[in-house]
């Protein structure tokens, strides 16, 4: 018998990544996207400037990045974003997004309801509404197939 | 007013009309090509072409050398002759282990290119010594299933839509069919296969529809993240992405060289405009003026009342197409000046649309 029949680090290889029809994703990947700063957006809830803090966080929203413990936090901070609003102030916050940040706020909105807590839903569907008034099945099309997700 | 054709509940895969509209070839879903006569609006099933074994994909008809080339699933590829009325079949080994997409000819038809899931465009060109169709293939960098694609009026440039999210424009030049080509604005090295520009739309989502203008200068597509494309070759390949507020679109044709029309998921065609910026023009399905379908009758409401619990009996769309448009094919004019539409859909209906 060979010496190293003992050797069963074979069964450890991946076979799946030798294939060629393996598809991958184009590298394009932020390692500097850090996400918003919760203390930043802390001060401007306190300071009451609800629609600073919302242009902050999906201006900083960490699409690229590939670092999920990055994109968690970013997510709860968008979350805490949204539950300070009040529902009088989410039309006139929304007016002052361009597409790409309604965009990445229906991503943030169908986030918000995949994780559910006390209360958040609610106000979720409220702000889905209004914002879905504005862009249409457009972006809603987009949470479902853009690569960079949130 | 949209003129509808129905051809049952199944919906049509695609289709191709002969050169003067008065023959349509198309597939119901299934492995065979229903060819049928148009004559002063009525319909008759002249010939069915029988010989793919699996779902038919594509369909062509060459509208100058009278020749149709079918596609499928079963990765083969017909050429069809038309002989005294009966159509005869020429065997293309394409050399591809996957499902065929789509199949196009070239504008001189001595070529044809079909899109598949072999992740390449197969491009096929007749050889006269061996009395056969040789097929070349243009693999590189394309990673995934070729959906789409479209000639160039030079007739070696070619364009095609993938599912890795991308749009590219290849030379498709066959020195033994072709004369040199001439540099287009598209790029100077035309040996074949050359990738000439590779483009997406930031977001990515497969590409579905895409069309070269008739001057060959602009390419649109569109893709299922609900955007449409286009790139600008007078202006340097410029890249204007337009993400709309409509459901993803299905196919995208040029109806003059700065119009496009788009169709899709939504179930109605609706025109653009293309003069350095993308902007909406409207619907070409009136939708508002459209009467109910037949007033409901007082009895009808009741029972839905009672057992469904909604007022609203009607099921159909306020709309010519009652689902998901699949393909869109100029009816007269040219992409030039198109001043007819045709349009097919998954409701199993051909509409043709009349173009102001």
């Amino acid at each position: 018998m060979s010496k190293n029949t003992r050797n069963t680090a074979f069964r450890k290889v991946d076979v799946d990544q030798y294939g060629e029809e393996v598809y991958e994703e184009d590298q394009t990947a932020d390692e500097g996207a850090t996400g918003p700063s919760d203390a930043e957006v802390q001060s401007m809830l306190a300071k009451g400037r609800n629609g600073d803090a919302l242009q902050y966080v999906l201006t900083n929203a960490p699409l690229t990045s590939k670092n999920q413990g990055v994109k968690d936090k970013a997510a709860q901070t968008v979350l805490k974003v949204l539950m300070s609003l009040k529902a009088n102030e989410i039309e006139g916050s929304l007016k002052g997004l361009d597409q790409a940040k309604q965009d990445t706020l229906m991503k943030y909105i169908y986030r918000g309801f995949e994780n559910p807590s006390e209360g958040s839903s609610a106000q979720l569907l409220v702000w889905h509404d209004k914002l879905f008034a504005v862009t249409g099945v457009g972006s809603i099309v987009r949470v479902l197939t853009d690569r960079k997700r949130v | 007013m949209p003129d509808a054709h129905s051809f049952g509940v199944d919906p049509i895969t695609c289709y191709s009309w002969n050169k003067d509209q008065t023959q349509l070839a198309l597939s119901v879903n299934n492995n065979e090509v229903q060819i049928q006569n148009f004559a002063n609006g009525k319909w008759s099933l002249k010939n069915t072409l029988t010989d793919h074994t699996q779902r038919v994909t594509g369909i062509d008809w060459a509208s100058k050398s009278n020749r149709i080339v079918t596609c499928a699933a079963d990765r083969n590829a017909y050429v069809w002759v038309q002989e005294s009325g009966k159509w005869s079949p020429t065997l293309v080994v394409l050399g591809i282990t996957r499902a065929a997409t789509c199949v196009k000819w070239s504008p001189m038809e001595n070529k044809f290119a079909v899109g598949s899931g072999n992740r390449c465009v197969a491009v096929c060109s007749y050889d006269k010594e061996n009395n056969w169709w040789t097929s070349k293939k243009i693999k590189k960098p394309i990673r995934s299933t070729v959906t789409c694609l479209d000639w160039h009026p030079n007739n070696y440039l070619i364009a095609c839509g993938s599912t890795d999210f991308k749009a590219r424009v290849y030379s498709a030049y066959i020195k033994e069919v072709d004369e040199k080509p001439a540099p287009s604005n598209w790029g100077t090295t035309n040996n074949f296969a050359n990738l000439m520009g590779e483009f997406s739309s930031e977001a990515g989502g497969w590409v579905h529809g895409i069309s070269f203008s008739a001057s060959g200068n602009h390419l649109a597509w569109v893709a299922h993240d609900s955007s449409i494309c286009v790139v600008d070759a007078n202006h340097g390949l410029k890249l204007t992405i337009v993400k709309t507020e409509y459901l993803p679109f299905m196919d995208v044709i040029w109806i003059n060289e700065s119009s496009i029309i788009v169709a899709g998921y939504g179930c109605v065609p609706m025109r653009f405009n293309y003069k350095d910026s993308l902007t909406f023009v409207g619907k070409l399905d009136d939708a508002d003026s459209k009467q109910q379908p037949g007033k409901v009758s007082a009895m009808a409401q009741f029972k839905a009342m009672d057992s469904r619990a909604a007022t609203d009996v009607e099921t159909t769309l306020n709309s010519t197409h009652q689902n998901t448009i699949v393909q869109l094919s100029v009816f007269a004019g040219g992409k030039e000046r198109c001043t007819k539409l045709s349009s097919v859909g998954t409701d199993g209906q051909i509409v043709i649309w009349d173009i102001k």
